[in-house]
């Protein structure tokens, strides 16, 4: 019983949280539009908000094309690797104290790191499947610098691990009942917020994509539903990447006066929202000042995190 | 230095939240167009009511993509041509045609909402170029000042010689 109850949860959670990828498709174009002074998409329904109908059924409709020159087989798996992984991701987020897929993972954490890592295979077969220069390009992009910034990924979560002393996201968000690890671990939060703008390639690191250089990068010879899939892939990463933000520094469900899950998602929200925001204000940076960003000033400056984080515990204990 | 201009450059673009758009929401909102607009050609009468248009050919001769196509009548004391066509899907509304005519007959409106569904229906022939109206010139004729009787006036022609200045 319990088992199909967890399943129907599962379901409920994955289906809101694509529904909610393909909405934010229409939200970000809403809020570039107003951004930059124009009014975006309003013409299908209330002030457009049944865009993404429209947008959906038109990208199921497109002809699916698989170029003759790609590996079929990993072209197609490809945004399904995308997809699942991402969503994957979202198995060890805690909504509240009793909802979400699995709460009580005691490596939830390490569980979201390795599934963010796992989505680099998404996106570098892509370019590689692909068979096309802008493409492996845009892979190779990637694969270097999702590896680069995972690195400091996890060692600036590795602060909030050792404040709490469990990679348990629910025990991380009941050890902030009192204050916000946003407060002890700034600067770990900023690192973090970083490197997970890379992990979802958004702007400004969207380098993989970069349409002014690459076409579209890695997903240049993708068509219909499957370019549709690392769309909504990136979206749901943009969700992801805020919930976990949330959970591991702005204290997840904990808020007054409202229910746990409102203040949740409105947290989360408000992240989704600066995410456009950087998009819309920010420039890419070239891919070496990228890479240099990564290693020479963000990895230090995890470092740095880690070891002040330790010294500060062991002359409180 | 980066990291301020990154958190300024953010901040400032927030606040065009609050800015006014600057979209014309064109369907519902119809922007301004000046009356010296270059848009659809029109042919216009003159204000006896005869055609403007005496058959020079000087609109087709320097329109730069030979979009119009007129054909003068074989009657005599008839200018008016027998046929006029503009194919507005070549057009580029440059109002060189409007320049060119001598006798104010071909004239650039405000209005651009031509869209058709076939292309055929863009070529445009005298009956729907022509207007009743004088169009911006009110008060030109041709026929008083060129020294040539029009048709169907008793009016005395002026001389050219006392049109000179």
């Amino acid at each position: 019983m319990t088992i199909v109850l967890t399943l129907l949860e599962a379901i409920f959670i994955l289906l809101s949280i694509v529904i909610a990828a393909a909405t934010l498709t229409w939200v970000e174009r809403r809020l570039l539009g107003f951004w930059q002074d124009r009014l975006g998409p309003n013409r299908v329904g209330w002030e457009g908000t049944l865009q993404i109908v429209a947008d959906m059924v038109k990208i199921f409709f497109k002809q699916d094309w698989t170029p003759p020159f790609a590996d079929k087989i990993i072209f197609t798996i490809a945004p399904a690797i995308v997809m699942a992984t991402v969503l994957m991701g979202f198995a060890v987020i805690p909504f509240t104290t009793h909802f979400g897929i699995d709460l009580n993972l005691n490596i939830g954490l390490l569980f979201f790191l390795g599934m963010t890592s796992l989505s680099v295979y998404g996106v570098v077969l892509a370019g590689w499947a692909s068979n096309s220069k802008f493409s492996l390009l845009g892979g190779m992009r990637a694969a270097a610098q999702m590896i680069s910034y995972e690195v400091f990924m996890g060692l600036a979560v590795t602060g909030v691990v050792m404040l709490t002393g469990s990679f348990n996201l629910t025990d991380i968000v009941q050890a902030q009942t009192h204050l916000w690890f946003v407060v002890p671990q700034f600067l770990g939060f900023v690192l973090f917020l970083i490197a997970g703008i890379a992990e979802a390639h958004r702007l400004p690191f969207d380098l993989p994509e970069g349409e002014n250089e690459l076409g579209a990068g890695f997903h240049t010879e993708y068509s219909s539903m499957k370019f549709g899939m690392f769309f909504v892939g990136e979206y749901a990463g943009i969700i992801l990447i805020s919930m976990m933000t949330v959970v591991l520094y702005f204290g997840g469900w904990n808020g007054p006066i409202f229910p746990p899950v409102v203040w949740f998602l409105f947290k989360s929200t408000g992240f989704i929202i600066f995410f456009i925001l950087l998009r819309a204000a920010l420039p890419r940076p070239r891919y070496d000042q990228l890479m240099a960003y990564g290693w020479k000033l963000m990895l230090p400056l995890s470092l740095l995190n880690l070891a002040v984080t330790g010294a500060a515990m062991l002359a409180w204990s | 230095m980066y990291i301020y201009s990154a958190l300024r450059t953010c901040w400032l673009t927030f606040l065009h939240l609050f800015h006014r758009t600057v979209t014309v929401q064109y369907p519902e909102q119809k922007p301004y167009l000046s009356p010296r607009y270059r848009g659809r050609i029109i042919l216009t009468r003159d204000p006896d009511g005869e055609e403007r248009c005496v058959s020079c050919h000087l609109c087709a001769a320097v329109c730069p993509v030979d979009c119009i196509d007129l054909q003068k009548t074989c009657k005599p004391d008839d200018w008016s041509p027998e046929y006029f066509r503009i194919n507005f899907s070549r057009c580029i509304f440059c109002g060189f045609c409007e320049e060119a005519c001598p006798t104010s007959a071909i004239q650039l409106i405000p209005d651009f909402e031509m869209s058709e569904y076939s292309r055929q229906n863009l070529v445009y022939e005298k009956e729907n170029l022509l207007i009743s109206g004088t169009g911006k010139v009110p008060d030109y004729n041709f026929y008083r000042v060129s020294g040539v009787r029009a048709t169907n006036t008793n009016a005395e022609p002026v001389s050219p010689h006392r049109l000179l200045p």
